[in-house]
């Protein structure tokens, strides 16, 4: 009987150590590139760093750069309250979107492959460099600008708010509205990852309970809130803190560029650091609390 | 054919007669799902057209001399048809060394990546070990921080490399990789690469729906656990590898910051792009022989130009590969 215990006891010790293997790089890579940047980045934010030849030195500062970021800095503290407002309103609308998106994509007919196919492309053509040239500002604004005035063009969204304004209808909830309608574009191709992880979703749901709600008498609509919502919540969780922190990883996000410039150019690591802290400490408290709140209304079937 | 026409005709009166008795259910049915029908085609229509738009227009626009982006009636044809855009754009950028470059150096790290974050992910679905939770954490960890927050340092940390002061003992100072793709490689293969936690995330996901008895059954067979690994599971897990290896492909061949991060002497196409605005200015310059800007108009046309040559070989393997990024990742179902 003893025998048989250690022999068990040698074979999860063999299993735990082959584990230890597989996940052997992960651990290196982790302790080496993850943790001592980490804490050096952490530390360098209380410093003033100063490069030599050769070498480097932090010289300790204390809450220098801090105080700087959000009181000295004339564009910190207003980009980082722009770039948060946005990540909140534009996650919220690319959520809502890529839901009715897959939800419509999941139906069948014909050429669905074909369209999934097209949702999909943003993924792959907007990443990356790319996406930071399509939202090079300045040059596309005048040309926009220069076609503007000569055409006399007016934008659907422009012409409606006008007519809203005028008739008084309140506007201040209208505006939020109309900009998102305005920047469809940009969550139309920040969706797709988003997309293809609610299909993933819908498609594990069975038919049978759709079949069984249909027989009882349940609409569309109802058996949309009442099982399809449910039953896909866990992945609501995933999407949003998939979105949140796709968009804080962003390249033509403003905050990192700023932090970009202030490292490369003027070559300041210590206050660099300090910004990314405070952006970083920000976006992650804002993903912890509301993804505790979406995990409380997560619904596990089994 | 009267045959067809009269089982036609008697469908339709079937319809009507079905339509009576069903006291006009049918008819406000099929009404419904034809509106249906109608409103996805034009919502899906509409969407598409949308994200397609930007790359009809830039091929436009690639073919165009700078005097057609300010004529009004120009819209999609070009009127002064050239493509004098295409050999200035690859002059700017590079292109035939870059994009050999790129290929390498995406293809390289892609395959990296992904066979370190197999490793890891199996490591991570099928194993028991103390301490697992801790080192998921980790990984979730990982996804989370974003690279940004790190980088300040790992600039610091490869231009005075030293493995626990292993090598400052050894030579008397440490090394400066900044500037060669060593870095790169080495954190590929410590999975802390472009995107590397969700790899694993997606891998661990897969190999956790595998059925136990699959494995157990390789055990009772004689099969060591690598055996297992490289007989068994690998070729199940072909789907979610090739889709994860077309994202690691793709991602990388686009990526700008971690090639601008390390990999700035060497030219490849996501860098060159980047800098193609500036590259055109200086061209330019040498050409006039004082400082000039070049018009927004000669600006745009190049980008687009730009963008396009670097999109097209994207495009192409998606075009191919296009079931491996969506229908594998979508049907396999990963629960999350």
């Amino acid at each position: 009987m003893k025998k048989q215990k250690n022999k068990l006891a040698g074979l999860q010790k063999r299993k735990a150590i082959a584990g230890y293997i597989f996940i052997a790089p992960f651990i290196i890579g982790f302790l080496v590139f993850m943790v001592k940047p980490f804490f050096q980045s952490l530390y360098m934010s209380f410093c003033n760093v100063e490069i030599g030849a050769g070498t480097f030195n932090p010289v300790w500062a204390g809450l220098e750069n801090y105080k700087r970021a959000f009181t000295i800095d004339p564009e910190f503290t207003r980009l980082l309250v722009e770039e948060i407002s946005r990540m909140v309103v534009d996650s919220l609308a690319i959520m809502v979107f890529s839901f009715f998106v897959a939800l419509i994509l999941n139906q069948k007919f014909k050429g669905r492959a074909f369209v999934r196919a097209i949702f999909f492309l943003p993924v792959i053509l907007s990443s990356g460099v790319i996406l930071g040239l399509e939202t090079d500002n300045s040059l596309m604004a005048q040309l926009q600008v220069a076609i503007e005035e000569s055409t006399g063009g007016v934008s659907i969204t422009a012409a409606v708010e006008d007519i809203l304004r005028t008739a008084g209808v309140g506007v201040r909830a209208f505006e939020t509205v109309f900009e998102i309608i305005d920047n469809i574009y940009d969550i139309a191709i920040s969706s797709g990852i988003q997309i293809i992880i609610f299909l993933s979703g819908l498609q594990t749901i069975s038919a049978s309970m759709y079949e069984a709600a249909d027989i009882e008498g349940c609409t569309k609509w109802e058996s949309l809130w009442k099982i399809t919502f449910p039953m896909i919540s866990s992945m609501f969780l995933v999407n949003w803190i998939y979105t949140v922190i796709d968009f804080c990883m962003r390249s033509d996000n403003e905050v990192i560029d700023k932090i970009t410039t202030v490292m490369t150019e003027q070559i300041n690591y210590g206050f660099a650091s300090a910004m990314t802290w405070v952006y970083f400490v920000i976006v992650i408290v804002f993903v912890g609390i509301s993804s505790l709140i979406i995990s409380k209304g997560v619904y596990y079937y089994d | 054919m009267t045959k067809a026409l009269a089982k036609q005709k008697r469908k339709n009166s079937d319809f009507w007669e079905r339509n009576r008795k069903s006291e006009g259910y049918l008819l406000k049915k099929t009404i419904m799902n034809f509106l249906v029908k109608v409103c996805r085609f034009i919502l899906l229509f509409g969407v598409c057209f949308m994200i397609l738009q930007p790359i009809f227009n830039k091929i436009s626009v690639s073919f165009m001399e700078e005097q057609d982006l300010y004529n009004p009636m120009v819209i999609a044809i070009p009127e002064h048809f050239t493509t004098e855009n295409y050999q200035l754009a690859a002059q700017l950028m590079n292109y035939s060394e870059s994009i050999v470059n790129s290929l390498v150096i995406s293809l390289t790290i892609a395959i990296l990546q992904i066979t370190v974050c197999t490793l890891v992910g199996y490591g991570f679905a099928r194993f028991e070990f103390p301490l697992k939770k801790f080192w998921f954490a980790c990984v979730i960890m990982v996804v989370l921080i974003p690279p940004q927050t790190i980088s300040t340092s790992l600039h610091l940390h490869f231009r005075f490399f030293d493995i626990l002061g292993i090598f400052k003992a050894v030579t008397g100072s440490t090394i400066n990789l900044r500037g060669s793709v060593l870095p790169y490689y080495l954190m590929s293969a410590g999975c802390m690469g472009l995107k590397n936690g969700l790899y694993i995330y997606m891998i661990r996901q897969f190999f956790r729906n595998i059925p136990k008895e699959l494995e157990e059954a390789a055990y009772v067979d004689g099969c060591g656990t690598l055996k297992t690994f490289l007989r068994i599971m690998l070729p199940d897990a072909k789907p979610i590898l090739t889709s994860c290896f077309l994202f690691a492909f793709v991602w990388q061949w686009t990526d700008g910051f971690y090639s601008k991060l390390f990999l700035g002497n060497i030219s490849l196409v996501s860098t060159s792009l980047s800098r193609i605005a500036d590259s055109l200015a200086s061209y330019l310059q040498r050409l006039v022989g004082t400082t000039v800007t070049p018009t927004v108009g000669r600006v745009n046309c190049i980008v687009s130009t730009g963008t396009l040559m670097i999109v097209v070989p994207v495009l192409i393997l998606y075009l191919f590969a296009q079931k491996g990024f969506v229908e594998s990742l979508s049907s396999s179902g990963i629960k999350m």
